[in-house]
């Protein structure tokens, strides 16, 4: 009985290593890179063509491969059983799935500063509740200023809605790496990019006024949008490129 | 003027320390930044080409005063800003020491002043609070102090493989050069986000090894930095852009080992 127990196990395990494992239409998973919802130069003078084009095409391209690549990984050790390398590749699925989040939303909410979507005009009640939460839009946007310049190292800053019960409220969050918006009844309503690449090839170390020009392009439309829709209204861009 | 204002922007820090976030100037937030960048470059070009045909000067007399009032500065560089090329550019070279290390030198001052008036209060939660900012900040500034010393232009060693015991550690550990390089630009290239790859020495073994450290964490406790790569997107972003692998693969060729084997005990 031992023997035929060991004798299968060693056949199964040596038939998954031989086959080429089969998802059929998953064989490779489904993420694509957004398109951009306006043009490269979009965003001048305060964020370059150059800046923009290289963080669209090959950083958060990047991300999407690698995001790909690993999902078939982890597909491969789901089939396989493999629990360890499931586990082992956790971090690296969160990180580039991150990546392919948080650059998603975030093209989203940004506009060309000529248009009336970057007017906060565009988001009368995000605009009350941020009113009613610091004081003044100019109070909010020095609190959020000090908590982007405050990040250590590469990272996001966020404009959260927080559902508490029948409340929603509204919150600056600062989040390492890629981590992204992803709490129990949290919504990101917008966010800015602190990793250099965001900004090194104009504003070298002067991060401070990448972050007081930015401002210049925020998408306000798509903010409200967010502030006032669900949780997967916010995150549907993701859906749209599978 | 734009130029003025994004040129002020980019000096050396001399702003007080007085507020949280020193390393920032405040600029107009309507600014317009239209020709900011070009105009930057080429004034920073300019000096970079005055510096990498003349023996850097200036601040070199600043070494000396390395610990006036227990104040940290920023320990000059015993090369030219253009000494490294074409691995990593003059540009680079001069903005990382000029701006973003002497960033973490004034933080640092500033946030050691802070706890020390916060220690004089027996203000407890006041120093907790400011000890990511002294890990942050006193680490960028023993991080890129380590870093410019285990890095020199092919000129004067860089590049020349190890000798003595620190190439026989990496023998012993690694099978060869080649083969530890290819291995610690694996660890490089997986640092998720701003942070260093070091080449250690376990004070407890004496065993060498390649760690990654998030951010500035220092290497210190059990570990003794080696030799250092800066892996944050300041460190090679205008030259390589996001093509990081090529800043690793040629960063080797100014690497100097002789600074590295000095540390090894
Ligand atoms: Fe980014
Ligand atoms: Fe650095």
């Amino acid at each position: 009985m031992v023997l035929i127990s060991l004798l299968s196990t060693s056949l199964r395990a040596f038939a998954s290593e031989q086959q080429p494992f089969e998802f059929g239409e998953m064989a490779r998973p489904p993420f694509t890179l957004p398109k951009l919802p306006y043009a490269y130069d979009a965003l001048e003078p305060y964020i370059s063509a150059q800046i923009m084009e290289l963080h669209h095409s090959k950083h958060h391209q990047t991300y999407v491969t690698s995001l790909n690549d690993a999902l078939l990984f982890q597909a491969q050790a789901v089939h396989t059983t493999n629990i360890v390398s499931q586990v082992s590749h956790q971090q690296l699925i969160k990180f580039h799935a991150g990546g392919h989040i948080n650059h998603s939303l975030f093209w989203e909410n940004l506009a060309p500063a000529s248009s009336s979507e970057a007017k906060s005009s565009a988001a009368p009640k995000l605009s009350n509740q941020i009113a009613s939460t610091w004081g003044s839009e100019e109070k909010f946007r020095e609190a959020f200023k000090a908590a982007l310049l405050g990040l250590q190292g590469s990272g996001w800053g966020w404009l959260v809605k927080v559902e508490v019960g029948q409340e929603q409220r509204l919150s600056i969050v600062t989040t390492k790496d890629q981590d992204p918006i992803v709490g129990k009844g949290e919504v990101p309503v917008f966010g800015i990019d602190m990793w250099e690449h965001a900004y090194y090839l104009q504003y070298l170390n002067g991060k401070a006024a990448y972050v007081e020009n930015i401002w210049n392009v925020i998408n306000w439309k798509t903010a409200e949008e967010r502030f006032i829709g669900t949780r997967e209204d916010a995150f549907k861009i993701l859906k749209a490129y599978v | 003027m734009n130029g003025h204002t994004s040129a002020e922007e980019r000096a050396p820090l001399q702003k007080s320390t007085s507020s949280l976030h020193i390393h920032i100037q405040p600029t107009d937030s309507r600014t317009s930044i239209g020709n900011m960048s070009t105009s930057l470059f080429r004034a920073s070009a300019l000096r970079c080409a005055l510096r990498a045909s003349a023996p850097t000067t200036a601040s070199r007399a600043g070494l000396a005063s390395t610990a006036i009032r227990g104040k940290a500065t920023l320990p000059d560089l015993a090369y030219d800003y253009g000494a490294l090329e074409p691995s990593i550019s003059g540009k680079i070279m001069e903005l990382h020491h000029k701006n973003h290390h002497q960033t973490y030198v004034t933080s640092f001052n500033n946030f050691s002043e802070q706890i020390a008036e916060a220690k004089q209060q027996e203000n407890i939660q006041a120093q907790i609070a400011l000890q990511p900012l002294i890990n942050f900040h006193g680490g960028g500034h023993i991080n890129h102090t380590l870093f410019w010393e285990n890095l020199a232009p092919t000129s004067q060693g860089g590049g020349d493989p190890p000798t003595g015991a620190l190439s026989k550690k990496i023998n012993d550990s690694y099978g060869s050069l080649d083969s530890f390089k290819e291995k610690f630009n694996t660890a490089l290239a997986g640092i998720q986000g701003s942070g260093w790859a070091w080449l250690v020495q376990d004070t407890q073994t004496g065993a060498i090894g390649i760690k990654t450290y998030a951010n500035q964490d220092p290497v210190v406790g059990q570990f003794r930095p080696i030799l250092g790569i800066d892996a944050w997107e300041h460190a090679y972003y205008l030259d390589y852009q996001n093509r990081k692998a090529e800043y690793f693969k040629a960063i080797w060729n100014v690497v100097n080992w002789k600074a590295a084997e000095k540390r090894l005990k």
